[in-house]
Parts: C-alpha cells; sequence; structure tokens
C-alpha cells in the first residue's frame, strides 16, 4: 500500500473534517466517525509496523563519504513519502520511519484510539460544571475534531523527516491541546491551558531558532542538496541530509553546543524536564481524562523522540559532550519526581509526577551511549505511553464517579470495587517496575547501559526503585484498601464495558511485552545502534573540525550571497 | 511419555493456570471448583517434580535437565533466555516447594472455608508457588529475579489480604517497601556480574567463568566481595536478616497458612538458595563469607531473645522463623552450603508444621492469638498437639527429631571448617568458634521460647472463658499429620554419618567447585563432643522452660519482668528497631519529600520562576501601559527630555 504513512497521519484529521459536514441533529454519529478514523489509523500502524524492515540501518561511514542522495533506504527510512512542498525555501513534504519513530507511530496511533473511545458518552454527567465527568457530551462537535486534529499532528511529528514540516507538526499540537484543556478542563482550566501553551511556545521559539540557524549556514559535505525531484538546492530542512551529509560553516564547537542546548531545552519542556516540568501536573489535574491519556501517553514523548531525532542525529559530537548532563538531568527527574509524587494528595497529580519521574528514565538511558541503555530509552518511551495512558484511565474512572481525586478521601474501594482495583493493581505494579511486565524490562535495560557509562548517577537513580514503590504503595494503600471511608460510595458500580475496551488491550500489551519482548526490541537496535557508532565514532569530531577550516571561505560566500 | 525437560513446564505452569483460573472467574466459580483447581494444580506440580526428580537421579552424577522457553531479552551483549533448569539444588528446593505448599493449600481449604475471598486467596497462593518454582527453577539470575519479586508481590497481597484492615494492610505494604531496599542492593549486583560477564548471567555461565583458568573473579576479590555482599543485601530482605529483618514479624497479618507457606517454608529461603546456587562465586571472597556467617549467627541470636518476650503466638513463630534462617546464614557463610540446604529443608517441615498448628489454634480460638488466652489445648485438640510438639522437639534440636540433625551440622561445620584460599587459612579460627559459640546460645534460647510456648498454650488448662476448642476438619488434620511426621523424619535423609548423609550426597556436584576452599578440622572426637554441646543446650532451654512455666519456678517469669522492669521492655518492644528506623530512615524521608514540594516545587520553580516570570512581563507591560498612554505631547516632552539628557551625558 503506497503513502500508508500518509493515512496514518491524515485519517483523523479526515474524521475531523467530515465531523464538521454532518449538520449538528446528526451528532450521535461524530463518536463513531471519530473511533472509526482512530481505528483504521490504528490498524494501519500496526501493518506498518509488520511490514518494517526490522534490519535496515544506514551505513552512516558510507553516507558521509558519498554525499546528499535520493535513495532514503540508504539512510535507514522506510515508507518514504516526498515531494517539494514549498519551493522557495526548500521545504519538502518528507515523511518515512526508521527504528527511533516506528514504535512512537504505533503508539501514537493506539493512544490515539484509546483515548477518543475514553471519550465516549456513557451517562450523563452528574453536575454539568465538571465537563470531565464520564464522558464528553458537552459540545462534541467541537470536541471530537480537536482531538482528532491532535491525533495528527502528533503523528506528524513522528513522521516528518523535514524540519520545516516537523515545526508545522509541532506547533499544529498546541492548538487542539488548548482548546481541549481550556473548554472541557477542571476548575483552574484557563490558568493551566494557558500555562501550557506558552511553556511549550517558549520552546519551540528555541527550536526555532536553532532551525533556521541550522537551515542557513548548513553546506553539503560533497556536491549539493537534492531536492525530492533531483533538483539542486544549497540550504536544506531534510533531516537526513542535515545529520549525514552537511557540516555548518563557522558553526564552532561553542555553537554546536549552544544549538544543542537549544534543541535540548525546547525538547526538555516537552518530556518535561526538571526544572521545566511544573506545567505538567497542572496541565494534566485540569485535562478531561481523554486528554491527559494522550498527554501523558504520546506528547511527552514528543520531547524525548525529538531529542533522539534531532539533538544525537545531527549533533553527535555535542550529544556526546553533553552525556553526563543529560544523564544528571534524569537522574534528577527520577529521583525527584518520585519524592514529590509521594507528596501529593491529588490522585491525578501523584500520576503526573510519577510521569516526570519514569521519563527521568528516557533520559538516563539515552545519556548512556550504550545500546542496553537506549534501546532501553526507547522502549521506556513506549512502555510508559501505555503504562500510564492505563494509570490516567484508571484515576478518570474513579473521578466519574467520586466528582473528586482526593486520595485522602477515597479508601477501602477493594471492596467495593473489585474488578476496578485489580486493574488497578496491574497498572501500577507495572508502573513500579515489577518484572514479567514491560516497565520492568526498560528499567533495567536503562539502568544496566548507564551503569557502564555513569556509575554514581546511576546508583542514586536506582534510588527510584524504592521510592516509585513507596509512593506506588501508599496510593494503593490510601485508595484502595483499609475500611470503607464514604459509605455513599457503595454505590459505585465496577468498570462498565468502555473502561473495559480502553484497559484490557492495553493491559494485554504491558504483560506481553514483559514477556516475550523481543519483536519490540528488535524493531528499534538496527537504527539505534546505527546512531549510537555516530554519536561514539571518532569522525564526529573530524566532520566538526574539517567544517572549522571551511570557516573562512564560507564567511565569504555568505556575506557575498546575502 | 513427556520428555524431562518438558516435565519441568508441568512442573511450572500449573500453578500459573489455577492462579488465572480462580483469578479470573473468581466471582462465578463455586466453591468445589475453586478448591479442585486451586488445590489441585499444587498437586500436579508436585507429581511433576517427584517424575522430574527421579529420573534426574537415574541419570548420575552431575545432570541436569534445562529446557528453554524462547530468548526473552537479546539487546547488545545482553543474552537472556527464558530458561529453567533442573539439577540437584532445585531438586531439593522444588520438592519441598511443591510438597510443603500442596499441602499448605490443602490445609488452606479447611482454614479459609468461610471467608469470602476464597477465589482469591487460592488464585494468590497459586500464583506465589508459580513464582517460587521460577525463582528455584530458573536458569539465569534475571529469571530468579522475576521469581523474587513475583514472590514478593504475592507475599504483599496475602499479607493484605484482609486488607479493610489498615495495619494488615499496612504490615503488607512495609514488607515490600524493605524488599524493595533489598532489590536495589540485588539489581546493582546484578548489573555488575552483566557487566563483567559480558550479558551472560545463566548459572553454568557465570560458574564456567569463574572456574576459567585466569578467571576475571579471581583476580578481583574486591569485584567478588563487592558483587556478592550486594547479593546479600538483596538476601537480608527477602530472608529476614538483621538489618532488613523488621518487615517479617508484620508479616504475620497475613492468614496463617500464608505466613507457614511465604514466611516460614518457602520464600524467606530464597536468600538462601541463592548464595547456595552462587556458592562458587561466594566462596571466593573470605570477607562477605564472614559478614553472610556473622549476621546469620547474631540474627540466629538476637531473634531469639525477642522471641522469648512475645505474647501472641505468631509473633514468637515469626521470630523464631527469622532466627532459623539466621542458622541457615551462618551454615552457608561458613562454608557448609549442603547443611544451609539441609537446615531449609527441616525448617521448611517443622516451622511449617507449628505455623499450621498455631492456625489450627487460633481457627479453633476463633481469631485468640495471644497465648496467655490459651492452655490445656493438649486435652482438645490431639492431633494438633501431635504435630505442634513434634515439630516443637524438632526446632529445639532434641536428638532424632528432624531439626536435630541439620541444626547439629550447622554447628559442627561452624566450629571445624575452615577457608582456604592457595593454601592458607584465611579467616581465624575464633571467628568460626565464635559463630559457633552464638549458634549454641541461640540454642538453648531457640529450645527455652518454643517450649515456653508449648507449656503455655498446650497445657495446663484453658484461660480463656470464651474459647470452645475444637479439632480440625479433615483437610487441616491430614496436612498437619503430613508434615508433623515430615518434622520427626525429614531428618534421617542426612544423618551425620558419612555413607548414610544421602542428603548431601545428593548435593555434592552443586557444591563440588567450592569444595577446594573448605577445610575441615574435625573428626569423630570433636563430632560427637559437640553432639554433645548441641544436646545438652537443647535439654537445658527446655528443662528451664518446664520449671518455669509447667514446673516448681512458676513464679520467675513475674518476678523478673518486675524485677528487670527495663530490660524486659528493651525486649518486649524488639529494641525499639522500628522506632529508630522511624526517626532515622522514614521521618527524613517524609521532611525532603514535603520540602521539595512546598518549598522547591511549589515556591521556588512554579512560583517564583514560572509565574514570577509571567508577572514580571504583566509588570513591564503595565509599567509602559502607563508611558504609552497615546499622549502625543507627552510623547515629545520625553524625547527632548531624552535628547538633552544624552547631550548633557556625552559632553
Amino acid at each position: 500500500m503506497s503513502h500508508i504513512l500518509s493515512w496514518i497521519t491524515f485519517l483523523p484529521l479526515l474524521g475531523a473534517v467530515l465531523i464538521l459536514l454532518i449538520p449538528k441533529s446528526k451528532s450521535g454519529s461524530y463518536k463513531y466517525i471519530a473511533v472509526f478514523s482512530t481505528f483504521l489509523s490504528l490498524v494501519l500502524a500496526i501493518w506498518l509496523w509488520v511490514g518494517f524492515d526490522k534490519g535496515l540501518a544506514p551505513n552512516i561511514a558510507q553516507l558521509r563519504a558519498s554525499g546528499p542522495s535520493l535513495d532514503m533506504k540508504a539512510y535507514g527510512i522506510q515508507f518514504v513519502e516526498r515531494y517539494v512542498w514549498i519551493r522557495a525555501f526548500n521545504i519538502e513534504y518528507f515523511i518515512g520511519v526508521d527504528g527511533i519513530s516506528i514504535l512512537m507511530v504505533v503508539l501514537s496511533a493506539l493512544v490515539s484510539f484509546i483515548a477518543v473511545f475514553a471519550s465516549f458518552l456513557v451517562k450523563k454527567p452528574v453536575e454539568p460544571i465538571h465537563n470531565s465527568l464520564a464522558g464528553i457530551q458537552y459540545k462534541e462537535r467541537a470536541y471530537y475534531p480537536l482531538i482528532l486534529l491532535l491525533s495528527t499532528s502528533m503523528m506528524g511529528v513522528f513522521v516528518a523527516l523535514d524540519f520545516f514540516l516537523f515545526y508545522v507538526f509541532w506547533e499544529l499540537m498546541l492548538l487542539p491541546m488548548y482548546f481541549l484543556i481550556g473548554i472541557w478542563g477542571g476548575p483552574r482550566k484557563e490558568y493551566a491551558a494557558i500555562k501550557f501553551f506558552l511553556y511549550t511556545l517558549l520552546g519551540s521559539v528555541l527550536m526555532l531558532l536553532s532551525m533556521i540557524y541550522m537551515y542557513f549556514f548548513a553546506v553539503p559535505t560533497h556536491g549539493t542538496f537534492l531536492l525530492a525531484d533531483g533538483s539542486h538546492a544549497t540550504h536544506t530542512f531534510n533531516l537526513m541530509y542535515l545529520a549525514y551529509n552537511a557540516h555548518f560553516k563557522w558553526v564552532s564547537f561553542v555553537t554546536a553546543k549552544l544549538l544543542w542546548v537549544l534543541l535540548f531545552i525546547g525538547f526538555a519542556i516537552k518530556i518535561p524536564m526538571f526544572p521545566f516540568h511544573t506545567w505538567l501536573p497542572d496541565a494534566h489535574v485540569q485535562a478531561p481524562t481523554p486528554v491527559s491519556v494522550i498527554l501523558a501517553g504520546v506528547l511527552l514523548k514528543m520531547g524525548t523522540y525529538g531529542i533522539f531525532r534531532m539533538n544525537f542525529m545531527i549533533f553527535p559530537h555535542a550529544t556526546y559532550w553533553a552525556g553526563t548532563i543529560i544523564a544528571v538531568f534524569g537522574m534528577i527527574n527520577i529521583v525527584y519526581g518520585a519524592l514529590v509524587a509521594m507528596a501529593q494528595r491529588d490522585f491525578k497529580s501523584m500520576v503526573a509526577y510519577s510521569s516526570i519521574s519514569h521519563m527521568g528514565y528516557v533520559l538516563l538511558g539515552m545519556s548512556s551511549f550504550t545500546i542496553e541503555g537506549m534501546d532501553g530509552a526507547m522502549f521506556q518511551m513506549f512502555n510508559h505511553g501505555t503504562i500510564t495512558s492505563m494509570m490516567f484511565l484508571l484515576v478518570g474512572v474513579i473521578y466519574d464517579r467520586a466528582h473528586h481525586r482526593d486520595m485522602e478521601n477515597f479508601g477501602g474501594l477493594a471492596r467495593l470495587m473489585p474488578v476496578y482495583t485489580a486493574f488497578a493493581a496491574f497498572a501500577f505494579m507495572a508502573a513500579l517496575g515489577l518484572p514479567g511486565l514491560s516497565g520492568f524490562i526498560s528499567e533495567v535495560l536503562v539502568f544496566l547501559g548507564s551503569f557502564q557509562a555513569h556509575r554514581v548517577i546511576t546508583m542514586v537513580s536506582m534510588s527510584g526503585v524504592v521510592l516509585g514503590a513507596a509512593y506506588v504503595l501508599w496510593m494503593i494503600h490510601r485508595v484502595f484498601l483499609g475500611p470503607v471511608k464514604h459509605e455513599e460510595y457503595a454505590k459505585f458500580s465496577d468498570l462498565n464495558w468502555r473502561e473495559w475496551t480502553t484497559l484490557v488491550p492495553l493491559m494485554i500489551i504491558v504483560a506481553t511485552l514483559g514477556v516475550y519482548p523481543l519483536p519490540v526490541l528488535h524493531s528499534m537496535t538496527a537504527s539505534i545502534s546505527a546512531l549510537r557508532s555516530n554519536i561514539l565514532a571518532p569522525h564526529t569530531v573530524h566532520a566538526m573540525s574539517t567544517g572549522l577550516h571551511a570557516v573562512s571561505q564560507i564567511v565569504k560566500t555568505t556575506v557575498g550571497a546575502g | 511419555m513427556i520428555s524431562t525437560s518438558h516435565l519441568l513446564y508441568w512442573v511450572l505452569f500449573p500453578p500459573l493456570i489455577g492462579a488465572f483460573f480462580n483469578g479470573v472467574f473468581s466471582r462465578h466459580l463455586s466453591r468445589r471448583v475453586v478448591h479442585w483447581v486451586g488445590v489441585g494444580m499444587p498437586f500436579i506440580s508436585l507429581l511433576a517434580v517427584l517424575t522430574a526428580v527421579l529420573r534426574l537421579t537415574g541419570m548420575g552424577h552431575d545432570a541436569s535437565v534445562t529446557a528453554t522457553l524462547f530468548p526473552w531479552i537479546t539487546v547488545g551483549t545482553l543474552h537472556i533466555d527464558f530458561s529453567l533448569f533442573l539439577d540437584p539444588l532445585s531438586s531439593v528446593m522444588t520438592l519441598v516447594i511443591t510438597f510443603v505448599g500442596s499441602f499448605i493449600h490443602l490445609y488452606s481449604m479447611g482454614y479459609m472455608e468461610e471467608d469470602p475471598g476464597y477465589a482469591r486467596y487460592f488464585s494468590h497462593l497459586n500464583l506465589f508457588l508459580f513464582s517460587m518454582l521460577l525463582l528455584v527453577l530458573g536458569r539465569s539470575l534475571p529469571l530468579l529475579f522475576i521469581g523474587w519479586e513475583g514472590v514478593g508481590l504475592c507475599s504483599y497481597l496475602l499479607i493484605g489480604f484482609w486488607f479493610d484492615d489498615t495495619t494488615k494492610a499496612k504490615a503488607g505494604k512495609k514488607a515490600f517497601i524493605v524488599n524493595r531496599i533489598g532489590d536495589f542492593g540485588f539489581l546493582l549486583a546484578m548489573f555488575l556480574l552483566a557487566f563483567v560477564m559480558k550479558g551472560d548471567l545463566s548459572f553454568p555461565g557465570i560458574k564456567a567463568a569463574v572456574l576459567a583458568p585466569g578467571s576475571y573473579f579471581h583476580a578481583h576479590l574486591g569485584f567478588v566481595t563487592l558483587v556478592t555482599l550486594l547479593l546479600f543485601v538483596g538476601a537480608t530482605g527477602k530472608s529476614a536478616q538483621i538489618p532488613l529483618y523488621i518487615w517479617l514479624p508484620d508479616a504475620m497479618a497475613g492468614p496463617t497458612p500464608v505466613s507457614a507457606l511465604i514466611h516460614a517454608a518457602t520464600m524467606v529461603t530464597a536468600g538462601v538458595y541463592m548464595i547456595a546456587r552462587l556458592n562458587f562465586l561466594y566462596i571466593l571472597s573470605p570477607t562477605t563469607m564472614a559478614v553472610v556467617a556473622g549476621i546469620g549467627a547474631l540474627t540466629a541470636l538476637y531473634a531469639a531473645t525477642i522471641g522469648i518476650a512475645q505474647n501472641d503466638i505468631k509473633k514468637v513463630l515469626a521470630y523464631s522463623t527469622i532466627s532459623q534462617l539466621g542458622y541457615m546464614f551462618l551454615a552457608v557463610g561458613v562454608g557448609a552450603f549442603g547443611a544451609g540446604v539441609f537446615h531449609l529443608m527441616t525448617h521448611a517441615f517443622f516451622k511449617a508444621t507449628l505455623f499450621l498448628g498455631a492456625g489450627a489454634v487460633i481457627h479453633a480460638m476463633h481469631g485468640e492469638q495471644n497465648i496467655w488466652e490459651m492452655g490445656g489445648l493438649r486435652k482438645h485438640m490431639p492431633i494438633t498437639n501431635f504435630a505442634f510438639l513434634s515439630a516443637t522437639l524438632a526446632i529445639s534440636g532434641v536428638p532424632l527429631f528432624s531439626g536435630f540433625f541439620s541444626k547439629d551440622d550447622i554447628l559442627y561445620q561452624a566450629f571445624t571448617h575452615r577457608i582456604v584460599v592457595n593454601g592458607h587459612q584465611v579467616l581465624p579460627a575464633w571467628l568460626f568458634q565464635l559463630y559457633w559459640a552464638l549458634g549454641l546460645i541461640a540454642a538453648i534460647i531457640t529450645a527455652f521460647y518454643m517450649f515456653r510456648l508449648y507449656f503455655v498454650a498446650f497445657t495446663g488448662s484453658l484461660r480463656s472463658k470464651t474459647a470452645h476448642p475444637h479439632e480440625v476438619n479433615w483437610s487441616m488434620a491430614t496436612t498437619l499429620i503430613v508434615l508433623g511426621t515430615g518434622s520427626i523424619v525429614m531428618g534421617y535423609v542426612g544423618m551425620p554419618i558419612e555413607k548414610l548423609n544421602v542428603f548431601e550426597h545428593f548435593l555434592d556436584p552443586v557444591f563440588e567447585a567450592s569444595a577446594p576452599f573448605i577445610h575441615s578440622t574435625g573428626n569423630p572426637t570433636t563430632m560427637w563432643s559437640l553432639m554433645g554441646a548441641s544436646v545438652t543446650a537443647a535439654g537445658i532451654g527446655i528443662l528451664l522452660a518446664w520449671l518455669m512455666y509447667a514446673g516448681a519456678w512458676r513464679n520467675f517469669p513475674q518476678a523478673f519482668t518486675t524485677k528487670c522492669k527495663h530490660l524486659y521492655s528493651l525486649v518486649f518492644h524488639k529494641y525499639y528497631v522500628d522506632e529508630i528506623y522511624g526517626a532515622l530512615v522514614v521521618r527524613p524521608l517524609m521532611w525532603t519529600r514535603d520540602v521539595l514540594h512546598q518549598v522547591v516545587d511549589k515556591g521556588i520553580i512554579d512560583n517564583i520562576f514560572v509565574n514570577g516570570s509571567a508577572r514580571f512581563v504583566d509588570l513591564v507591560g503595565r509599567g509602559i501601559r502607563i508611558v504609552a498612554n497615546g499622549d502625543v505631547q507627552a510623547y515629545v516632552a520625553a524625547f527632548l527630555l531624552g535628547a538633552l539628557a544624552l547631550i548633557l551625558i556625552i559632553f
């Protein structure tokens, strides 16, 4: 099937358009259109993963020697679609997947589908003030198109291989997210939405800055950059060319580090990395359940994915330089997130801080520059996506019934809702890294990898193993165990079919990947090891210095051209 | 016919199926179906184990069976297969686990009869059995670790089985978190090993690497010490040794058969198993060996002293478990691996019997656990009395009962063993003798507090006015008889006569690699005299208990507690260790957590930096609004003033 990636990306958007075309009198059909379009997208994504050539990896040495090429297979990219979009600025519609993005594509499709499904209305909200109750029946005609647009833009971020296109999708994602929190959110929704928006925008500005810088100052190592139709170009947004076929004129190592830091902060905000994390608990606490699921399940990964795709690929040498710094921040995220999670009374806020802690594992793993660590980081991104989605769905379940999330005011739910408790126990055990479930494998791989690179940092980070258990068990204790605190909770129904349907697939994935993770590990290993050897290879240093030698000549041409 | 390696699947998976079945369909099943599945599955495992072990013994010296399911993790150099293996050591472990486990399942049918969580109980207990079997059958350290964590989870679930009670739920949580601290060490050790082993963490792989000429391990003894000590940290958590034993007494909150199976017979011995499994690594580091034996001996004595002052029947047994585990660590620490595993096995029988007997008593007394409410139960519950008494005799080390053989073996080897590296004795002889002495004193105390328990609860007359004790039903009685008989006879497989010691001969191939490092100074004379000392110790303990709790010195305990109030209160409050941990660990942690949350997160980062920058922008905006008010005359005036100022500054 040709254009499968475009279909995966834009099917939700098509659904959104369709919803907008259908008159409000038939509003009952909206959710079905939404769920159907995301479901199709998910099916295609799985098909994509099955058809994905897991062994394909770029031969970087050869790429560097040969100069820009039109053959994207050589870059390790599959399912390529590439057309010239805006010729004046050499901008292309260039999408494709490799081992770094394939899992994110699947995750994004999966979480989108589940989030849309979780938006279904099952019963009328008890108090119309809390619009996030039970399901979305409030302004459905706006809600579903927005969440579908969000889904398309997330997917776009993961498949785009043109920096400009990437940036477009990245910014596009802000809009639906802002409205989804701002309209359907909780009592402080405006504050949370604006905070989210401004914070992410700040990151985007930094990214934009370095993007423009790269566009103007990247020169091909051999020949010229090529557009999709074979025409020559002097500047490029093509990420593959930027990574393997370019050096940056008068970019000294200091500037490279600066660019690296700009990009990194841009992405770090999204992860979110300490100290840029405070938007996350606010956004989560205010967002309705399905939006929280998407936010934690997919959006956070855009940050770490961006670091892999931009920082690691384009600036291998600066990345190598920054290894320890990333590890330190990873460690802070793990420990700090876990400790602050322990202090939370709000159920959702606790889960939000646990996300901060778990994303720290990703940072720690990627900083190790070992196969184990980087594979672990990638796998942790996927696992965090599935596990955290479950956790937010589960928080949503109880919020729908109790209309509050204060953990001190629950207690004894295990007696009242045994099935719910079983699911929650499963999800939270997965979160604390219980062996046999997927989170354990990624955690161990991360530690194993980073231990080879940063002994002390890893050992400190490993206290997350204990702290994670502490906050999870303390939560289970307060919410599920002990005597029933409020008799009126006895009327709570256990999980309904909609909740079952959203949780069971995630549960199966988490359990299966814990026992048999190989298929997933295999799909990324080839790309990750190429990426890794590029960072560790001595020629990255060399490429940088040849760049320096060419400075004077380049300055002339640039000034002349300007 | 099923091949031997496939038999291992028949050992491992039935409990998992049982757990799944009862867990998922719990609410739609009748009790009959629940226990047919829940109790039937462990017995299937037991049959499979028996068959497999029989076949293994027919395969000759040093045989083992491996069954590989699929590659589990292969990343970079790391390669871990999901594979099981059965050698003499795992044979012994699986036999004990499935045998004791199956009968405890049977017992549970009676014990949990009226519990509304019947299916949930069997589901958890089956899952435990599965995890425990995985722990001992796993062919690599990571697989052992899955089992290790799995049993921890089940322990958590079962301690807090009656979760409506906050204290019980809390006990489960405490067990899990304390164990996680141990896991920290375990994981770290595993990473260190993986690093050196280049990703191969299978036991045969590690063994081969250790034994290889010019092995890294021989050249880096510091590394070996570090790894083995870190693994031992994990063991102190799981096997409740100093300093991480604190969770086990609280774990008694769970149903009593759970205490018998998990917190006495099987799970808590995992640490001993792990060290025995890695004996070839441990023996390389004399430091680690001395630490392991030392912690073991100290724990044996320390926990025994606490046992004297406990009044809750299960708490007494809990501290005695900690103490007996101490003996096992003492054994493996002095290189008496076979004796350690032997004691593990006899202990599994007699301690399970004690707990099940206690369970029968508690069941009969309608939940009463205070021994001072009991009394005279001998008459009311003859079967229970038989089982409890045989097990008490066994744990006290009375000759011809199982515990005598294993405990005596440990003390003998502790006294006579020396660890030898390159022909040099590396640890002083007095250290071994000291460990022996600690063990011997602990043996006196053990006999004393166990018989104190027996005399108070089973002899004399019933003190409670409300209870009407009755004998147990058939499922509990069968189990008590089987395991009670086991507590008597299981010792005969390992008699201290060279030719008759079938048990340790069977295990020999496993410990072959460490044999050259162990030198025994023993001879028959030492053996008989040490045995005499052990018997005397048991005799003194029992005699004192009899005098104080059934004989002429009855007033002594009361008088002693009033006279030495402080000492008594110190022991009664378990040396205030929980309180000390609370002050040193828990409270600082809570403080850090609150400071990070309130001050750093909310105060500094969010308020000052994030919202502060918003306020700053807002302020600047307001400031500019005052000036930029659209009044052209004001603009011109400002312009002129500015120009004037500029001119003045420049010239």
